[in-house]
């Protein structure tokens, strides 16, 4: 195959997947009125919270507000990672999968190519969101906004792979609340997007080890600290591990002679 | 962690910049440490801690430019830092318990307000003596020195009162009754004015110089932020006329006022329990001491935001900034 066939292959996903998003309006209102609801309605009452203590990496004392923001551009990008995972399984089930999987493309390459599509989707709903807070006074450095998006790419990976992975598990739709159950909430709940590492460990030790362990905990601190024009070195070795170990499962998943495909087939014939 | 080019930029503008742009430096009192710890203006970091006497509070500049007084309250003197070697060279006895020191532009004067002996004790630094003793009120605290040097003002904490001096005299000529607790002292640049804060009543009151009388009373509410934490303490004006800024307590926030319209127009979010404020020599960077969370907190007075805080001693509570 040319590599021309392969960028057309990647141009034809990525241009249905933003068609997809034009096309669902509400879907975008509903991806930035989840964050803004967060912001200002729960930061608001929380303001006080944060404001007297400090936290790297920001140089100075800052409001509950400001510290919530790359923990909600964390929560945008995981449950527009979920919502893709959702769209596959909706796709299976409507039989519009059949077509992309019939292409002479390999099927890694396709899954990337619809792994990097749900990414860039996300990335157009976190700068929306980070627009809106710097309209409402939450003011990251500038070059911040730029620095951000390999950070907002790695972590798009990273829920992007999972929710492929997670698709490739689910059989029905309404199995998506489930997912909302048992992997949105608890990896969102239980990390820093919400609050800093030490101030769950004030609270509760059992909690603090179990987000020092949520691969979500990185992803948001790598936000964060890129937001601040800083690498978190740390953090991006590990969101971009998980990212790898979570695309390989995936592939695996999607394998139709080794992975989940088959016998899932094989088990919604039977039914 | 490592900051992008944005770092490296910056260590190279300070490479190249010549030696006499470095020289200013913010001078910060620790109460509890008995030390002064030095920032680099530039830097914003520590580059030296002074060790002085005991409960080292407010400070001010010899007219040479050459000392720091530093009033060290237990040990009932003034401590002189030698700029040069940063230092203590000598010391002066101020009375009891000295807080709030100013010295007088024109002559060789230290005036120190004696917390504990309702009096304002005038010092002189060249002849090591003592010049006058003014009677005031209950528990003086802030001073302050009009531009041209003719008036003192004192406030004192019990009596809530703002007592004009006469310099040349030593005598109070007026008194003006102000809200609880005034605690902090200072006139505007074209000396027309004098803003005199309430620590209690959570206003500073501006006084007018033509007829002593109180012209304009601002108040303070930060949303949000319990009203009993809302304390006005240090007050510092920009000498264009624009910015006043005040320091508001356990509230932890710099209130910024316009001089001219005496509007409140923000609230910077600074460390916790901010007490006392200095502007830098260029006045685009204002220095604010915070006691309980032991730093000090940069902010820049053109976009009006915290830029960072510096940690420094256990309770900072004065701050200058170096001529």
């Amino acid at each position: 195959m040319m590599p021309a066939g392969y960028l057309q292959c990647l141009r034809g996903i990525l241009w249905r997947e933003l068609l997809r998003f034009v096309h669902q309006r509400s879907r975008f209102v509903a991806a930035l009125v989840r964050p803004l609801v967060w912001l200002l309605v729960f930061a608001a009452g929380f303001r006080m919270a944060l404001g007297v203590a400090m936290t790297e990496p920001y140089q100075t004392y800052i409001l509950y507000e400001v510290y919530i923001v790359p923990g909600l551009v964390g929560m945008i990008q995981l449950f527009n990672g979920m919502q893709s995972s959702l769209s596959m399984v909706y796709d299976r089930e409507m039989g519009s999968m059949r077509v992309l999987l019939v292409s002479p493309f390999p099927r890694w390459y396709l899954l990337i190519c619809k792994l990097l599509a749900g990414t860039g989707v996300s990335i157009v709903q976190v700068y929306a969101f980070l627009a809106i807070a710097y309209a409402y006074g939450i003011q990251a450095p500038l070059l911040g906004y730029l620095y951000v998006l390999p950070a907002l790419i790695v972590t798009g990976l990273m829920v992007g792979s999972l929710g492929l992975l997670l698709s490739s598990f689910i059989r029905q739709l309404e199995n998506f609340a489930g997912v909302m159950n048992f992997v949105i909430f608890p990896m969102f709940f239980i990390s820093s997007a919400l609050y800093p590492l030490w101030r769950l460990r004030e609270s509760s030790q059992i909690v603090y080890q179990l987000a020092a362990l949520n691969p979500f905990t990185y992803a948001v601190e790598l936000i964060r600290f890129a937001l601040y024009e800083q690498l978190h070195g740390q953090a991006a070795l590990i969101t971009l591990s998980v990212t790898a170990v979570l695309l390989a499962l995936a592939i695996l998943g999607y394998n139709p002679a080794r992975g989940m495909m088959t016998r899932k087939t094989g088990a919604g014939a039977e039914a | 962690m490592f900051k992008f080019g944005a770092s490296g930029l910056l260590l190279l503008t300070l490479a190249l910049t010549p030696p006499a742009a470095l020289a200013e430096r913010v001078f910060v009192s620790n109460e509890k440490d008995n030390t002064i710890s030095v920032i680099d203006a530039d830097r914003l970091e520590v580059i030296e801690t002074i060790r002085v006497g005991r409960r080292p509070r407010s400070m001010a500049f010899s007219n040479n430019g050459e000392w720091l007084f530093v009033a060290v309250g237990d040990d009932e003197a003034i401590d002189i830092i030698d700029l040069e070697t940063l230092q203590v060279r000598s010391r002066q006895a101020s009375g009891p318990d000295p807080e709030v020191i100013r010295v007088d532009p024109n002559r060789p004067y230290i005036y120190v307000s004696n917390e504990d002996d309702n009096i304002v004790t005038v010092l002189d630094y060249e002849r090591r003596s003592r010049v006058a003793r003014i009677p005031v009120g209950v528990e003086p605290e802030g001073v302050a020195l009009s531009p041209d040097g003719k008036w003192l003002v004192n406030t004192t904490e019990t009596s809530n009162m703002a007592h004009f001096i006469d310099t040349e005299t030593f005598e109070v000529v007026h008194n003006v009754l102000v809200d609880a607790r005034p605690r902090h002292a200072e006139f505007t640049k074209d000396g027309s004015e004098v803003w005199v804060s309430a620590e209690i009543g959570a206003t500073v009151s501006v006084i007018d110089m033509e007829d002593f009388r109180i012209k304009q009373t601002i108040d303070f509410d930060v949303r949000g932020v319990p009203r009993e934490t809302v304390q006005a303490v240090g007050v510092e004006l920009t000498s264009d006329g624009r910015y006043a800024f005040v320091a508001l307590g356990p509230s932890n926030r710099v209130a910024v006022v316009d001089q001219q319209s005496y509007e409140v127009l923000d609230y910077i979010l600074v460390g916790q329990r901010v007490w006392h404020l200095a502007l830098n020599g260029d006045e685009t960077r204002l220095f604010t001491t915070n006691g309980v969370s032991g730093d000090v907190t940069v902010i820049d007075v053109e976009s009006r935001r915290a830029l960072k805080s510096i940690p420094v001693g256990r309770f900072p509570w004065g701050v200058v900034v170096s001529p």
